[in-house]
């Protein structure tokens, strides 16, 4: 089976003109343009370049959404199995232009999608978690050696084979970090990895350290006395049955429950589900991760207005950071809507 | 200090009338080794079972592993403290059953244990999958309280390793290992070139069923000590946790603790080994910074020039893990770490709970949460449906043909931070 392989370029790489000719308009070709031909003899019969699509890079800039809808359309046309685009190097409206078409011929037609860019385009780090982006130069100079990566790349999508690294198969990383069995154990990898860093000699972490978003703290409440405070946790506290089988670890939804008919927590009405710590002394009595007893008498005395009505719960062990980061957002959005004034968090 | 580690190699396990080893088989005397178990008054019921490299079997829910161990020369039984005597260990000649563990397992102790397939996909995420195993089985009486459960399955792994070394210890050792280093000073003398290494062995110890023994002692009441690395190799340590199964050193991991070999077998080429700090993951921050400022002192005071650190466990431990690489850093002196992430089943969130710039040299040790398919076993040894219980594990994660879809997480050493396998993340 040959693959049919579309390719996108820009007027500048169909020999249209330079920048006179980049408001352009889409335009689709049948077969080879540019550097599609040589494209075209990497594939050595396995694919064939069955159309080109061609764009003006003003064009598709300032017009992202028609521009690329435009193209879509003509792709779809060729019925291909992969879309190539570029390689656009360090050219910025280029790349980005690259990076758009492939994400979207990628989300809307199903279908494999490889670009190639300079690791500072800006279109890499708009589009790498959504395409393949082989590395290239920064200019095109490097065209001889950024063809032959994109043509591998593809074929190996194409034919389903299974991946190695993002840094072996020459693309830049979608974000998405995967296992892999090394040559040598953890403990040797460490070993040569201090001695290097004690050599001072260069040498390679296996994960960069990530920088943490800073949240800014909600201004303090003014009048406790008239405060709505909501409570929530992470301590895996649910009703009796786990009514929504919120995962013992690595959650992936919360619950919300009414609690205006309570005043405490008892083994009877609520338990622990937590798959990190020991959960006997929880299950015992709830309120010891979930004060509602607590929260209760205070309310009672007045201390505070009112104790909300709901409390979200989910468990916090091994829970995606991704995952933490939505129910923050979403229960945060609830509490607002619900006129909350303050919440308890409470871990474990 | 010097021990001699003489290795039986063990290539297949079987029920006999006597046990012993015969050309490189374990035999085990069934009743004999129920009977070595069964005293506990703990336990209601006690099944022992055998499972081999490449059977179709699954073994769910194990607690911990261990290796068959017993002291020749220098030493009294195994594991001090627990088994042995109080006395000190590192020194004479120890047989160690290679190629044979005793898994324990037993209805859920609490929700992280672990599962080993002795084939299949998952078989290559431990090292269990590669040995031959005596499993014991113990149900706990009525209404036993889970803390003593615990101990007394933990005691019994000891118990029946400690056995099964002892009636196989007159046999001829297939190879003789030698582990010798002088004291710091005369090792400093003989190699003043050489890089100086320590290596902080973090361990989980952060109570209600999360804590790990040195010398019998609960380490979560000490302050970290330096030992010598034979002392690990010799039974020092010993697990007592139910932290997650991907991540937890069991005793089996401990005194084959990837590190102290790695180090050993530079030591007098390219580095002069120090010797080991096993040290905590407490759970409040004067516990953090208490354990962290005396780490980084031990190896201040030791003159290390460098240091490896392992975590044991995900989450609060990043915590101490970036405490521990930092003040090391500060001081000038170099660190790597050892950790797994947790970055989400599609790998795309964020894999550690804390961070910090100085942490700068980081081997990972895997995914905790990449999902895995594993097929259905021929036989289980234990309690399927636990897997629902088990941290990485889910209520749908066992189908009715007995397959599963399950994290990492829920496979005893798949991620295990002291490097023991080869598995790693990589950005795709």
């Amino acid at each position: 089976m040959t693959f049919r392989v579309v390719h996108y370029i820009n007027q500048f790489y169909a020999g249209m003109g330079g920048e006179d000719t980049a408001h352009v308009a889409p335009s689709s070709r049948e077969g080879v343009v540019g550097p599609g031909l040589q494209l075209q003899n990497l594939l050595e019969g396995e694919g064939e370049v069955v159309g080109t699509i061609i764009c003006g890079d003003s064009y598709y800039g300032e017009n992202m959404e028609k521009a690329q809808a435009e193209c879509i359309e003509m792709i779809k046309a060729f019925e291909p199995d992969i879309l190539i685009a570029g390689p656009g190097f360090n050219a910025g409206r280029y790349g980005v232009a690259c990076g758009d078409i492939c994400a979207a011929a990628g989300e809307q037609l199903g279908i494999p999608t490889v670009t190639a860019l300079f690791a500072e385009n800006p279109g890499v780090e708009m589009y790498q978690k959504k395409t393949f982006i082989v590395e290239t130069t920064d200019s095109a100079r490097g065209m001889r050696k950024a063809l032959p990566n994109m043509v591998t790349l593809s074929l190996k999508l194409l034919k389903n084979e299974k991946l190695g690294p993002a840094k072996e198969e020459g693309y830049l990383s979608r974000g998405i970090r995967k296992g892999f069995f090394h040559e040598q154990t953890g403990a040797e990898r460490a070993m040569d990895m201090l001695l290097k860093k004690i050599r001072g000699e260069e040498f390679e972490t296996e994960l960069e350290m990530p920088v943490f978003k800073k949240i800014k703290p909600a201004a303090p409440v003014k009048d406790l006395s008239k405060a709505t405070i909501a409570i929530c946790t992470s301590g895996g506290i649910v009703p009796f049955g786990n009514p929504d089988h919120i995962r013992v670890s690595s959650a992936e939804k919360y619950g919300k429950y009414n609690i205006s008919e309570l005043t405490d927590l008892t083994p009877e009405n609520y338990e622990s589900i937590h798959g990190g710590y020991d959960r006997v002394y929880a299950n015992d009595n709830p309120d010891v991760v979930l004060p509602l007893d607590v929260m209760r008498e205070m309310e009672k005395e007045g201390v505070f207005g009112k104790l909300h009505e709901f409390v979200y719960c989910t468990t916090g062990t091994g829970t995606a950071v991704a995952n933490a980061e939505s129910f923050g957002q979403s229960i945060g959005k609830d509490l607002k809507e619900a006129g909350v004034d303050a919440v308890i968090l409470t871990a474990t | 200090m010097r021990l001699e580690l003489h290795n039986a190699t063990v290539k297949d396990v079987q029920w006999s009338e006597k046990t012993c080893l015969k050309d490189n088989v374990l035999y085990v005397n069934r009743e004999e080794a129920i009977k070595v178990v069964a005293e506990d008054e703990n336990f209601s019921d006690v099944q022992l079972d055998l499972a081999r490299p490449g059977e179709s079997v699954r073994i769910i829910p194990v607690k911990d592993a261990v290796e068959p161990r017993i002291k020749l020369e220098g030493g009294t039984s195994f594991f001090p403290g627990f088994c042995a005597p109080m006395e000190p260990v590192g020194e004479g000649a120890t047989f160690v059953l290679k190629g044979a563990c005793v898994l324990t397992c037993g209805p859920i102790v609490a929700f992280q244990e672990g599962f080993i397939d002795m084939s299949g996909p998952a078989s290559p995420y431990n090292p269990f999958s590669g040995t031959n195993n005596v499993v014991i089985v113990a149900k706990p009486v009525e209404d036993l309280e889970k803390h003593a459960y615990e101990k007394s399955l933990r005691e019994a792994g000891l118990k029946l390793s400690i056995y099964l070394a002892d009636q196989c210890k007159e046999t001829k050792a297939d190879d003789v290992e030698v582990f010798d280093k002088g004291t710091i000073l005369e090792e400093n003398n003989q190699y003043p070139d050489l890089p100086k290494i320590t290596y902080f062995c973090m361990s989980i110890t952060q109570g209600l069923l999360h804590d790990t023994f040195l010398y019998g002692a609960d380490m979560k009441h000490i302050v970290p000590t330096l030992v010598h690395p034979n002392e690990i190799l010799d039974g020092a340590m010993v697990s007592g946790n139910c932290v997650s199964a991907c991540d937890k050193n069991t005793t089996f991991h401990h005194v084959n603790d990837p590190i102290v070999l790695e180090l050993y077998k530079r030591h007098g080429k390219e580095i002069n080994f120090l010797g080991v700090i096993p040290t905590l993951e407490s759970t409040v921050l004067a516990g953090k910074e208490r354990s962290t400022w005396m780490n980084a002192n031990l190896a201040r005071q030791l003159g290390a020039d460098g240091v490896v650190i392992s975590e044991e466990g995900y989450g609060n431990p990043d915590t101490d893990l970036c405490m521990n690489a930092k003040k090391c850093e500060d001081w000038g002196i170099k660190t790597v770490v050892i950790s797994d992430e947790a970055a989400g089943v599609d790998g795309s969130s964020q894999g550690l709970a804390d961070a910090t710039p100085e942490m700068t040299g980081f081997v990972s040790a895997g995914n905790v949460n990449e999902m895995i398919e594993v097929p259905a076993m021929e036989k289980i040894i234990g309690f399927p449906e636990s897997i629902a219980f088990l941290s990485g594990g889910a209520s749908d994660s066992l189908r009715e043909d007995g397959s599963m879809y399950v994290e990492l997480q829920s496979i005893i050493g798949s991620t295990n931070e002291l490097g023991f396998s080869k598995l790693g993340c990589e950005w795709v």
